[in-house]
């Protein structure tokens, strides 16, 4: 283990600009990527596939961190927009015929034009009209979703066919589970990365004080624009790999309450944190999987309530959003540096 | 042409409502500056209480009003003390989160209480012949709701104008500190605003209750009303009335003739979102908002 200098010291740019900083950090992450690609070896195949919806849930949440997190515009449309990603994904392959590798980029892009359609209005606007602006982006999607019959089957949804690599096709648990995690790792490297470069501090600009971000010489719309498109692309991205997973798209997948859950899990994860979007995605993945389970067990306990602690599970969910916000108003990703730094010094506070 | 005229009607009828739910919106939103998602849940719980009390306990009509209206009170001033006033000075985000996560739980508690299936009020609030009105027949449920909505939405004209409370609330409005410093009871303002908006969203639910049934999809009633608010003005609180009425009828409108030429079903779930994002581009602060000039 590496010893690092009491303090902060970055004396050189270069190392101003590491992501991973000392030789621990470094061989930690790695053992935990490792771990990653392993887990499937020794796990159930319901670990594993529950595994695959948080990969997916983090490139989503990362989306969405992009645009609200990050250039501080609130986006309720998150969920539409994975929608447009999965329908173009599957609209790509079975009628265009194109392979999945460049069918799930395309369905991304598609996704990133919609998206910046409905960031427009961030011309002249900021906060909370664009969250609405977004909200109505996500009825009229869902709207165009039932509707669109040649491309998204209307109210029947629509089979998305498995990738195939070569004669290898992506139709087991785990080699969805490897594509999954694989993009996804892709998507936290970068989204790393655009936080380091001229567009992720001008992001960060716009959000802190869009005035002066603005005399500063950052172009406010095309900042905008661009975040709504690079969200909407996490967020396409994420959609084809949904429709992968599940192997059938239905509009009733992509609702308000999706995108309320994406919205939800960046703030109980950390706003502008690429490692609170993961948490987000991990908490929120595992959050009603463990109440089913919980209600499932109560109901059997008390079988005369069931229906009222059934009908609570939702309930929960509010609540337990509205405790986060009051109590962990900066999200896991804060509350994690905080046992960070209190191990770090442990046993003394100081 | 009675065909345009009986959609005009209703549409008037579905805007006044509107504008009733966009009142309670709007001064939630000037008053307090929280941008309140749980409206339509509030609208729910109002209307399902309402049920309980005329079918459930056979209360006459007056006084089941009377009390869901006491009831609403009491249920904002549960939700401004326990949840929202913790979150004053949050960033909007945590404001909006925090009510998006209040709407769950009330549609949960509804859902427990009252199930998940349509209920009609049984004896209806308002006699169900119809009458004639302009040679288009009317059913009276539509002009005592509009009756109804536009009492209210001059009562609140004259008390914000005139009353001490709502010149208090208009100041809060303006400004919190300086309010504050002239010796007006910010919190209680805020409270005062959230019982309001409970009340009229209540109102507002019984009314669209006695026309379409009770149901858990009257939260999402809630959402469709940004569009009325955004048009009049997100803080504007005549400019709320005028775009309910004006999205309720366009909304009827391009239901109507997009359904007998193109044959589109549907439309009107999302005619007041495609409205909302052609006002958000050409007049984004709406008809009477006022614009937002910052300094450095």
């Amino acid at each position: 283990m590496s010893v690092a200098h009491c303090g902060d010291f970055r004396q050189t740019y270069k190392d101003d600009m590491l992501v991973l900083r000392t030789r621990f950090i470094r061989i930690a992450v790695g053992a935990f990527v490792l771990l990653l690609y392993l887990s499937p070896l020794f796990s159930s195949n319901y670990v594993t596939s529950t595994m695959t919806t948080i990969a997916i849930a983090v490139i989503g949440a990362l989306g969405i961190n992009v645009v609200t997190g990050f250039t501080g515009q609130i986006s309720l449309g998150q969920g539409a927009f994975m929608g447009v990603g999965a329908f173009a994904c599957s609209y790509f392959m079975r009628v265009v015929h194109m392979p999945f590798w460049l069918a799930m980029p395309m369905a991304g892009l598609t996704s990133a034009a919609v998206g910046m359609i409905f960031g427009l209005p961030s011309a002249r606007l900021k906060g909370l009209y664009l969250a609405i602006a977004t909200l109505a982006a996500q009825f009229i999607l869902q709207y165009v979703f039932m509707h669109l019959d040649a491309v998204t089957g209307g109210s029947n949804g629509i089979p998305s066919p498995p990738p195939e690599f070569g004669t290898f096709a992506f139709d087991g648990d785990r080699s969805k589970y490897y594509l999954t995690i694989t993009v996804a790792i892709a998507a936290v490297i970068f989204t790393t990365n655009l936080l380091r470069s001229r567009s992720g501090r001008a992001f960060i600009a716009v959000r802190d004080h869009h005035l002066s971000a603005e005399i500063m010489g950052v172009n406010l719309f095309k900042y905008r624009l661009l975040s709504f498109a690079v969200s909407a692309f996490y967020a396409g991205i994420a959609g084809s790999l949904w429709g992968m997973y599940t192997g059938y798209i239905s509009a009733e997948h992509f609702t308000i309450t999706e995108s309320i859950n994406y919205l939800a899990m960046i703030i109980i994860g950390g706003l502008g944190s690429v490692l609170g979007s993961i948490f987000g995605a991990i908490f929120m993945t595992l959050l009603p999987q463990v109440l089913t389970v919980g209600t499932g067990a109560l109901a059997d306990i008390f079988p005369k309530i069931g229906f009222l602690i059934m009908s609570f599970k939702d309930g929960v969910f509010g609540i337990i959003v509205i405790l986060f916000l009051i109590f962990e108003p900066d999200g896991l990703a804060h509350r994690w540096r905080m046992i960070k730094t209190y191990w770090k010094l442990y046993p003394f506070s100081y | 042409m009675e065909f345009y005229l009986q959609l005009v009607i209703s549409g008037l009828v579905l805007g006044s409502i509107y504008a009733l739910v966009a009142l309670g919106f709007a001064i939630i939103f000037k008053s307090t500056s929280v941008v309140n998602f749980a409206q339509g849940e509030l609208m729910m719980f109002g209307a399902y209480f309402c049920f309980s009390m005329v079918v459930q306990y056979k209360v006459p009509w007056i006084w089941a009003f009377l009390i869901t209206i006491l009831f609403s009170i009491a249920l904002a001033l549960v939700v401004e003390r326990l949840i929202l006033r913790p979150m004053i000075g949050e960033p909007v985000i945590s404001i909006i989160m925090v009510t998006i996560g209040l709407s769950s739980v009330l549609r949960s508690i509804v859902t427990a209480i009252w199930g998940t299936q349509i209920q009609v009020y049984d004896p209806p609030l308002f006699p169900e012949a119809t009458v004639n009105l302009v040679g288009v027949p009317t059913s009276q449920v539509y002009l005592w709701s509009f009756g109804l909505s536009a009492v209210l939405l001059a009562l609140f004209a004259v008390f914000f104008k005139y009353s001490k409370a709502g010149v208090a609330m208009r100041a809060t409005a303006f400004s919190n500190q300086v309010a504050l410093s002239m010796g007006i009871p910010v919190k209680n303002i805020f409270a005062l605003a959230w019982c309001i908006a409970s009340v009229v969203s209540a109102i507002g639910g019984i009314l669209i209750g006695s026309i379409n049934g009770i149901n858990v999809q009257l939260g999402h009633f809630g959402l469709k009303v940004f569009p009325a608010v955004i048009l009049g003005g997100l803080d504007s609180i005549p400019g709320a009335a005028i775009g309910g009425l004006i999205v309720g009828v366009l909304e009827n409108l391009s239901d109507g003739v997009l359904k007998t030429t193109f044959g589109l079903s549907g439309i009107k779930e999302v005619a007041p979102y495609v409205f909302l994002v052609i006002i958000l581009m050409i007049k984004p602060y709406g008809l009477f908002g006022k614009k937002e000039i910052e300094r450095i």
